[in-house]
This record gives structure tokens, sequence and C-alpha cells, in this order.
């Protein structure tokens, strides 16, 4: 006769094991590393939070130092391996196995670890496809999460910065797995509860208050004139050509350009109502002159963004917040947003080939992927029409003669990055990083196929109006400048796309390189930012030069 | 550091309203653009000094395409390149041009 409640069976033994460490379910910070040894097992799914914001980084911390004869052959899932510590659990034999999502800062200790054999990559994912993964085949059996304060019956206050939280907790919570969460303070009562507390078994208080990173701020004062020009190409030759409305921008500053010159240069064009209304975004410090000159009418965030806690709660008809007054994020909630609701995903890429195929993977670093696949690919399980995606997809040369819209796709980058390294190459690095490390596929952050649009400072492809691979080429080598791929374009072929409208230059589209100066900018320091949330916005002090 | 030097024959252009302009800055990833009318019996040159080696073919296609759409006679151009692109580079010889013939500085 099978037992059907297992699971149950082996939640209530860890907890029994627990309690010895714990008094109700608050732990002493002293008695963590004794906790998880006790709760945890060998060769457990372990979910540890933490994204490109904030991190449970006091659990991190006391994982890594757990004995490992008792914790070991541990499988992490996480969105982001941000830490050293994250790596450190590796090459201390605690964990062996690897899902993920993104691992910037530690993608070239990554790649290393994978080459020596020291870590199995599962694979690497999008963050909502990691989330999908918790509720299929990748459910923790132990979650590590991370909030700003909690109360003894275990209730959680987030914060602005919700992020990932909800979704790790539901998936570990309901298919009797132990929550465990680190947070910066112990309170009787809480602003709001955004985690209930019979979902989460413990609570232990960090000695410091976890890390956040302020990883979407833009100084203005670093946007360059060639950012400003193509920003100028985007708004009139995407954004009102399409009469775009509701869109996702990802980070850096060549979007920062945009948001920043909404107030300007979109005014000027009477743009102001026209796009640019319905956002899918964190609250980038960026976006602020645009939403005080009325172009904006709602943000979804997927995390928050340091020191914009006063300028988001006073602006409730814009952010979504809670009973609180204070921001409410949800990255699952906001990536499925972003893939079904918006008509626009415009992102920066490090490198493109002939097909279109974008790529951040450079050699010897394993950096992933976040969640520009899912805002940068067609949503195909989409069925309700707008304007700018019916017009995408009447464009769309290679569609069936079935009426369908399409989303677009934009992806912005100059033609050389810096130390003249060309953004545009016959074979992306991330063919040698997948051979490197045997990847299954080469780590491709945009297939060309989901891309409509490439703007460089040369102009703009409309990859859409191509009617074959060759044509597309010909599109991209067009707009790839004084790159070895955009040299050895046919000059002829260029000049009848162009004729086409595939390509089109800045002088096509009625804009004069002269024009593309600072001075478009509606901010042009974080002062400037500072001034236009009228003293609301409070920029972390490394963005203050004053 | 790498010097260069472009010839490129002149076409008719109105009279300027400045004898010379310098815009841009030596700067990281910038560049300074002085722009003289001098008298090269109509046709134009270009020095360039430049911290970066290796690129005389791409200047040689930048400069082509910008004296392609912009006629110049009797200029001088000199360049000092601090790790420009080639859109920075584009960007500033237009710029030196307006001001040249506007008389703006």
């Amino acid at each position: 006769m099978r037992q059907w409640d297992t699971l149950a069976a082996n939640r209530r033994a860890r907890l029994a094991r627990g309690q010895a460490m714990s008094s109700g379910k608050i732990v002493d910070p002293a008695m963590i590393t004794a906790l998880l040894e006790a709760v945890i097992e060998p060769g457990d799914r372990v979910c540890l939070e933490g994204d490109n914001q904030k991190q449970a980084d006091f659990l991190a911390r006391s994982l890594t130092r757990v004995d490992v004869t008792r914790v070991h052959d541990l499988h992490m899932v996480q969105s982001v391996l941000a830490m050293p510590e994250h790596l450190e659990l590796f090459e201390r034999g605690i964990a062996r196995r690897l899902d993920f999502s993104f691992s910037g800062p530690q993608g070239a200790r990554l790649a290393r670890l994978v080459r020596a054999g020291g870590i199995e990559i599962g694979a690497i994912h999008t963050y909502l496809e990691l989330f999908s993964r918790y509720f299929i085949d990748l459910t923790p059996r132990v979650s590590l999460i991370v909030a700003s304060s909690a109360d003894r019956a275990g209730n959680l206050y987030t914060g602005p910065n919700t992020e990932d939280t909800p979704a790790i907790v539901e998936a570990t919570a309901f298919k009797n797995g132990i929550v465990i969460a680190q947070v910066n303070t112990l309170a009787e009562s809480l602003p709001r509860v955004d985690i209930p507390g019979d979902w989460v078994d413990y609570v232990v208080v960090s000695p410091t208050p976890h890390i956040i990173e302020p990883l979407f701020t833009r100084d203005p004062a670093q946007i360059s004139e060639i950012q400003v020009l193509m920003a100028m190409l985007v708004i009139r030759g995407i954004y009102a050509e399409y009469g775009v409305n509701r869109l996702n921008h990802g980070i850096g500053f060549d979007t920062a350009a945009i948001e920043l010159l909404l107030p300007t240069y979109g005014e000027r064009l009477g743009l102001k109502g026209k796009i640019c209304r319905y956002w899918a975004m964190n609250p980038h410090p960026t976006i602020i002159p645009a939403i005080e000159s009325g172009f904006v009418e709602s943000i979804y965030s997927f995390g928050s963004e340091l020191g914009m806690e006063a300028y988001t709660a006073a602006r409730s008809d814009i952010f979504f917040t809670g009973p609180d007054g204070s921001l409410r994020s949800n990255r699952a909630f906001c990536q499925a947003a972003g893939h079904y609701a918006c008509d626009l995903f415009i992102g920066s890429t490090l490198q493109v080939d002939l097909e279109g195929n974008s790529s951040t993977a450079t050699l010897d670093r394993i950096t992933g992927f976040g969640g520009a696949p899912n805002m940068g690919a067609d949503a195909r399980g989409r069925r309700h029409a707008s304007g700018a995606w019916l017009k995408a997809g009447h464009e769309d040369a290679g569609a069936s003669r079935m009426p369908r819209g399409r989303k677009l796709v934009v992806q912005m980058v100059e033609t050389f990055r810096e130390r003249m390294q060309p953004a545009f190459v016959e074979r992306l690095d991330a063919w040698h990083l997948m051979e490197e490390t045997g990847m299954a596929l080469p780590p491709v952050m945009i297939y060309g196929d989901d891309v409509t649009h490439i703007v460089t400072e040369e102009g703009i492809a409309n990859l859409l109006l191509c009617h074959d691979a060759e044509e597309r080429a010909e599109a991209i080598r067009g707009v790839a400048g004084y790159t070895p791929v955009g040299l050895a374009r046919n000059s002829r072929a260029v000049e009848n796309l162009r004729d086409r409208g595939v390509i089109r230059r800045p002088e096509d589209l009625g804009i004069d390189v002269r024009e593309a100066g600072r001075d478009l900018l509606a901010a042009r320091t974080m002062k400037d930012l500072v001034h236009w949330s009228g003293g609301l916005y409070n920029p972390p002090r490394r963005f203050r030069n004053w | 550091m790498e010097h260069l030097e472009f010839d490129f024959p002149g076409r008719p252009m109105p009279v300027p309203a400045r004898a010379q302009v310098i815009v841009g800055v030596v700067s990281s990833g910038n560049l300074e653009v002085l722009m003289e009318k001098v008298s090269l019996n109509g046709s134009c040159h270009v020095n360039v000094d430049t911290v970066i080696t290796g690129f005389g073919r791409i200047w040689q296609a930048v400069l082509s395409d910008f004296f392609a759409r912009h006629a110049l006679s009797d200029v001088r151009i000199s360049i000092n390149d601090v790790g420009a692109t080639p859109a920075v580079v584009g960007l500033r010889l237009v710029q030196a041009l307006e001001d040249l013939q506007r008389g703006v500085s």
C-alpha cells in the first residue's frame, strides 16, 4: 500500500528537528547555521532568494558555514548568482547542481567553475521560466527568503521590493516545503502583510540589513550624444510610427535616453497622450520627468529601486501601492504582464549576428538571461488586438494569410562598443561559450526571428519587412556602420532597402543629427532628477556628487 | 599613438562664415576636431592623431563618407582622437562643418 503523504511526514520531521533551535518561529541569529543543518537534508533542492536587487545575504552566508558532512549535494535553484557566497556553496561541496537565471557579477568565476567540473548546471532560464519550474519539476524542499520585517506569527512585510518572494513561497509552502525568512527587524505589527505568516516556518533577524542594489539607476550625466540620437530614432521611427502605448524598457543608458527625451523631443513632436502611457518597468529614476510631464498613466514593477520609495508612494495614481502607501512589486506577475500585455520591448544588447540573434554572452563569462527573453519574444498565446500589434503583424512579410499581430521587439546597439569592439558579428561569442562549457544551446538572449527592429546610430532596420534571410542579413549590414560586417554590405542592395523603408536613416525620418545633443535631455544630472521629483527622489550616496 | 593623413578632392562650397572652428573635447571616447579654411588648390586634407592604432581603414571609410555627403574645398581638418567611435567622429565632423558655415562656436 503506497503512502501518499510522505512529503507532509518529512516536513513534520524537519520541523521537529528544528524545534531545539527556535522559539516559536523565531530563530536566534547565532543558531541559524544549526537550524539549517537540522532542517536541510543531503540532496535537497534549496531555493536561495536573491535577484538583481535584493539578496537573502545573511542566509546565504550562513548556508556556506554548515557542516558539509551533514549538508551536502544540494541542488540550488535561484534567480541570480550574484554573491561570492553563492559560488562558495559549490566550491565547498555543500551544493552540486544549479538551475538559475542570471549570474551577472559572478559570470567569469562561474564559467571557470563549470570548466573545472565543480558545478553541474541544469539549465539557464528566464525568470518566468524558472519560477514556472518551481511549480512543475523544480519545487524547492527548503526556501531561504528575504523580507524587510516580520511579526512573531511569521507574517512578512517586504516593502517596495517584493520581487520574487511570493512566487518562491507559494511553490514551497504549498508542497510541504520549509520556508525560512531573514528580516531586518522584528515588529509588533506590520505596515502590511505581503506574505501570510502560516506560509512561513522560521524567521531570523539578520545582523545587518539585507543587501539591495540600485541596479536600475542611470546617471543622466553619462548619456552620450549618440544615445540621444538613437533615442530620437526610436521615438520618431518606432514609438510614433506604431503608436506604442504599452511597453517595457530594459535596463541601460540607451533606454534611459528615450525616457529623458519624452518631455522634450516627444512633447515637441506632439506625442503626449499618443505614446508611452502604460508600462511594465521598474521605477527608473530617469522616468520621473516623463511622469511629471504627464506622459505616463500607469507603471507596474518587477521590483523597486533604491531611493524611489517616497516618490512612488507619492504617485499612487501611477504606481501600484499597498494600503500602507508603499510600492508593491512582483516579478512573476510583471514578467507575465510584460509578455502578454505590452506591445513593445526595447533593450540594449552586446552582439548581433546576421540573422538578428542578439546576445549579451561574451567569451569566458556565463551571464544568463534574466527577464529579457520573456519581454523580447512574440507572445504567441496572445489574442487581444491593439493598433501597434496589428500594424506590426500586417508588416510581417513572413506571416501566413491568417491575420495576426506581432510584438515589436527592438534591439538598440551602437555599432561599436568600448575599445572599438564591433557589436555586429558573423558569429556570436555565445557559440564559443556553448562549446567551452558543454551547454545544450548557445545562450542567445533574443532570437533573430523575434527581433522586429534593430536600431543603431546609422538608422533603423525593420526586419519585419524583409522577405528572406538574405534580405534580412543585408538590412542588418545596412545599419552596422563601419564594423567589418557593415563594410561588407552591398551598397546598391542597401539603397534598395532604404527606398522600400526597410532601412531608415536619420534624415529619412526628418532627424537632423546635429540636433542630437545632451541639451535635449529633460534631466542632465542626478540633481535634475531630484528637482523634477520635487525632492521626493533620494538617490543612493554613490550617485550623489553634491 | 598613430598618425594618419588623407587627401580628398574638393567640391565647390559656399564661403564659410568663419576661418576656423574647434569642436569636441580631448577626453576618453571623444575627440577634438579643428576645421580650417586654408588654401589647398581646391582640395582637402585631413590629419588624424589617434591613441588607438590599426584602424586606418575605418578612418578612410568614415572620412570618405563625410566628403561624399558634404561639398568642401580648401579645408584642412586636424583630428585629435582619444578613442572615439566612428559615430562620434561623424557627428563631430558634421558639427564642425555646421559651425564653420554658420559661424556658431
